[in-house]
């Protein structure tokens, strides 16, 4: 492998990786909000201890994308300087913002709130979480407006001198539709991780209580009820709305980058009406569109597009040739294309990635949505239920969201390709702004140096999931402790040492506090 | 001044504020192995930082993305010339990240031994592999016309970086000792007092070698002043040490960092990244520089955000001002600072 495909594994690890603890950080956290409102508001015992378990499992997973999120910030000035020279105009200033406007609030308000219980006001405290929780939320649309740029360059110019892009209109940059599109789908996709995850891991405590014999009137219970009732509900209209955004996003990418959805339907000649495929599948190491099978809905496709049933869809072959006319069929002889120059350039993205990327991502999706109705059926009316297969399914089914924001990202990243920066078609071909993958890589680099960083931050992420995952199944399994009932008292009074806890020594009651993170 | 001129300055400023806060959480972390005799000590050091150390990383975030976005041609020149030593770096920021927040997870001592190595080990490398950075930046590495990198993969790895690699590790211990005298209370306190006391006119020496050799390059005559401020602030920091007045050494120390890299920076100016292979190749705030239009934008951004993040993170200081002790649970839980409070025994 060269420099560019090493630096191109580097970058897909280390992104993915870091958004499995994003969409958790930003669903989850929204939900921890919502619980402790509820507390402060209604003072029932079960929304604390709600908040008490679910904030800690927030923390150690913030941990972990904090950690990530760093490798992010300085990895496209290591591998991918070309890149960074290029976009800074736009980009740069957008991750400089995210920092100051998102993450100082993200993290200061949150050390405040770990370490806040009982020092400050109720309310106070109440509010340091909604603040690092907007943070979140704020971090994503920036990055995300930074994203959407690479994919639909709007409000730059071309710069005579460098040829790089000059930004001139920020707003349209702030509001790129491409943005809203993708903010509003990966926010509710957020959502449904942490739904789920109250769904799986709420119903097997209920079922594992009932088993054992425990009393079904009891604070534990309604935690868990509650737990499964609001990930149930959550999950459930977060998936209507993925839905309903996520058609807004294929509109778009069929005016913005055809070739993309295209390969995801596996359509190789235009139709008119177009079909949707329901299943493919292609000769092995093949990336030709004619050598790939494909079982179809008729005139699905031609809506999904356009909103109707019968307008024409371009196919693959037609816009690959489109493509090799206007951006050229070979890449330029110049070295700053490094291995690539002179070779001939393929605009049709990996299709077997492309076609099941999306469909893992809606499936996926499906499966969160299904195990969530489910639970909110089998727990109507205070009913719990106790089949091994529903509620260890659903336990399972945890892990669908997260492969579905990873096979979303992928789709879109890997869809783009063989673009950086994918040209925007409403802009004429002369003015366009585009940055071929191939030339984004540091040029001073060698491949020993990329390996190296890519074997030990794999080491290290892989160490870090084991831990990470052996830290949240522990505190799951030991459930809400009765520790998590009493919010440390003002100056003087310790925690809950007068509170027997069956699993826990007294001396480390404390440590069920959430000052856990820091 | 212009636009790139503030630019700089406000990048200049981020890197310091990123040096003076985390600076302290890197010194009490590297001190565990020498000033954490029992392992209450450890604890309790690493408690006086636990509500910190996040929101003074962040300064670290913002100086590299400001960087980037207003000088991306020098971001995107001295990360890869310094490719392996970052490396270092991130992998030395996130093993410390998980550290600080999964040390309390379980009431093993292994387990707790461990996680503290790791912080203490990853503190390390992080404060070595920034110091070398920042000194590289300041004193020249090689690169060519293009900004690329002329040379194997340690060839950024000359003297200027192992100046600043010793400069910024001296500097955070001994910050970090004084740090700790002021938030703790106790033996660990004079432990840590003693410590700035013997150390500081030593641990100042690099970090005003570096500022001295940048003045010396391209200095005028008010960063020659600033560095004056600076040797006359270690004066301050051991006298006002030798007094046990803590909050006046910490003051006195910070001044001794500030006016240091005023010069540092103040010096370098106009230049952001010197080549240490032909002068014609430094890269200049204005041929790194982002467009007026972007760097406008930004600055209204900065001019209404950092004052605010400022006003924010001196309150959470505020709050959690308490010195700590190395006590029995109760006083934890009172004290509030909780952090590992349930491992503190
Ligand atoms: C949709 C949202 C999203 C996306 C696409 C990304 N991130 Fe992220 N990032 C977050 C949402 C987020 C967050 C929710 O704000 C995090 C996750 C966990 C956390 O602690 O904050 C975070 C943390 C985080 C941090 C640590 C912040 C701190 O110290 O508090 C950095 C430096 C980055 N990210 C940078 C990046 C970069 C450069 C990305 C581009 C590849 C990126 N993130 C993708
Ligand atoms: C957080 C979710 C994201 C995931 C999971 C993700 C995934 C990926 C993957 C898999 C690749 C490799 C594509 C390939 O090599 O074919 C990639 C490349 C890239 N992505 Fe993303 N991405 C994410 C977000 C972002 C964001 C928010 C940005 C920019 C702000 C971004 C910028 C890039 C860049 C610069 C590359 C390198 C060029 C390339 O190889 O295509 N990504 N990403
Ligand atoms: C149910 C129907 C869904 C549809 C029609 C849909 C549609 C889409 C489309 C068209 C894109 C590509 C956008 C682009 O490349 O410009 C996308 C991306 C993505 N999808 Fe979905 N999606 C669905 C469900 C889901 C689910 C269930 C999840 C996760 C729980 C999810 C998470 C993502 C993510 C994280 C991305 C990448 C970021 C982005 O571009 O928004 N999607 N989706």
């Amino acid at each position: 492998m060269d420099t560019l495909d090493i630096a191109r594994w580097q970058f897909g690890i280390t992104t993915v990786y870091h958004f499995l603890m994003v969409p958790l950080t930003i669903g989850l956290g929204l939900l921890v909000a919502v619980m402790h409102t509820m507390w402060v508001r209604t003072d029932k015992p079960e929304w604390l201890r709600m908040t008490r378990f679910w904030g800690r499992i927030f923390l150690i997973n913030f941990a972990l994308g904090v950690a990530t999120g760093l490798v992010q910030e300085f990895q496209f000035g290591l591998a991918w300087s070309e890149y960074s020279k290029f976009v800074g105009d736009v980009f740069g200033s957008l991750l400089a913002m995210e920092a100051l406007l998102a993450f100082f609030l993200e993290s200061t308000f949150l050390g405040l709130w770990i370490f806040g219980w009982g020092r400050i006001p109720k309310k106070l405290h109440l509010a340091s979480l909604w603040a690092a929780v907007i943070g979140s939320t704020v971090s994503a649309y920036f990055i995300i407006a930074a994203n959407s740029w690479m994919q639909h360059p709007v409000g730059v110019v071309t710069d005579d001198a460098t040829g790089r892009p000059l930004q001139v209109d920020f707003w349209a940059v702030l509001t790129n539709n491409t943005a809203i599109a993708a903010y509003t789908h990966t926010i509710v996709a957020s959502l449904m991780v942490a739904g789920t995850l109250l769904v799986g891991i709420g119903l097997w405590h209920l079922r594992k209580r009932v088993l054992a014999g425990r009393p079904t009137t009891d604070v534990d219970h309604a935690v868990w009820r509650r737990s499964v009732r609001l990930g149930g509900f959550v999950t459930l209209a977060a998936f209507l709305l993925v839905a309903l955004t996520g058609d807004y996003q294929g509109k778009l990418m069929y005016a913005q980058q055809p070739l993309k959805m295209s390969s995801a339907e596996a359509l190789c000649e235009t139709e008119a009406p177009a079909s949707f495929s329901i299943f493919a599948f292609s000769k092995l190491g093949s990336n030709e569109c004619d050598d790939v099978r494909s079982f179809t809905i008729p005139y699905v496709l031609s809506f999904l597009a356009h909103g109707d049933f019968s307008t024409a869809v371009p196919g693959v072959n037609e816009l690959q040739a489109q493509y090799a006319e206007t951006y050229g069929a070979t890449y330029p002889d110049d070295p700053s294309f490094g291995a690539k120059a002179g070779e001939p350039i393929d605009y049709t993205p990996l299709l077997a990635v492309t076609y099941w990327g999306f469909r893992l991502m809606i499936i996926m999706g499906a499966v969160s949505a299904a195990v969530s109705a489910y639970a909110l059926w089998s727990t109507r009316k205070g009913r719990v239920p106790t089949s091994r297969i529903g509620v260890y399914g659903t336990l399972a089914a945890v892990a669908a969201p997260f492969v579905a924001n990873a096979s979303g990202w992928i789709f879109t990243e890997m869809g783009r390709q063989p673009f950086v920066v994918y040209p925007n078609p409403d802009v004429p071909v002369a003015d366009q702004v585009y940055f071929f993958t191939a030339q984004g890589v540091s040029p001073g680099i060698t491949a020993g140096e990329v390996w190296t960083s890519l074997i030990a931050l794999a080491l290290v992420y892989g160490a870090l999931a084991v831990v990470e995952l052996g830290l949240i199944t522990r505190f799951v399994r030991r459930g809400v402790t009765t520790g998590d009932t009493t919010p440390t008292p003002g100056i003087g009074g310790g925690p809950s040492t007068t509170d027997p806890t069956p699993d826990v020594e007294p001396e480390h009651v404390d440590d069920d506090v959430l000052q856990f993170a820091h | 001044m212009d636009l790139q001129t503030v630019w700089f300055v406000a990048v200049a400023v981020l890197w310091t504020g990123f040096l003076l806060l985390e600076g302290f959480d890197f010194g009490v972390a590297a001190l565990i192995p020498v000033l954490g005799r029992r392992t209450a000590d450890r604890h309790l050091m690493l408690r006086t930082v636990g509500p910190l150390w996040d929101g003074n990383e962040v300064w670290l975030v913002t100086a590299v993305g400001a960087t980037f976005g207003a000088f991306p041609i020098w971001y995107g020149s001295w990360l890869p010339a310094l490719y392996l030593p970052f490396v270092g770096v991130l992998v030395g920021l996130i093993v410390r990240a998980v550290g600080f927040e999964w040390r309390h997870s379980s009431h093993d001592e292994r387990w707790d031994r461990t996680w503290t190595r790791i912080i203490t080990g990853g503190s390390l490398v992080a404060c070595l592999g920034l110091g070398a950075a920042l000194g590289a930046t300041t004193l020249g590495l090689p690169i060519g016309a293009d900004g690329v990198r002329v040379g194997g993969a340690f060839s950024g790895l000359h003297w200027p970086a192992l100046l600043g690699a010793v400069a910024v590790l001296a500097f955070a211990l001994v910050h970090g000792a004084l740090f700790l005298a002021l938030k703790t209370d106790g033996p660990l306190r004079l432990r840590a007092r003693a410590f700035a006391l013997r150390w500081s006119p030593v641990a100042a020496l690099p970090l005003l070698l570096w500022a001295g050799l940048v003045q010396l390059r391209q200095g005028t005559t008010l960063t020659g002043f600033l560095w004056v401020v600076a040797a006359l602030a270690v004066v301050l920091t051991w006298s006002q040490a030798k007094l046990d007045r803590e909050g006046r050494a910490f003051a006195g120390w910070a001044l001794t960092l500030v006016a240091s890299m005023a010069t540092v920076f103040g010096a370098a100016y106009p230049v952001v990244l010197p080549s240490t292979i032909d002068a014609a190749f430094d890269l200049t705030v204005s041929s790194a520089s982002v467009s007026d239009y972007t760097l406008t934008l930004m600055s209204w951004v900065a001019a209404v955000g950092l004052p605010v993040v400022i006003g924010y993170q001196a309150w959470t200081y505020w709050v959690f001002r308490t010195r700590l002790t190395a006590g029995p649970q109760q006083e934890d839980a009172a004290a509030g600072t909780g952090s590992g409070a349930g491992t503190g025994s």
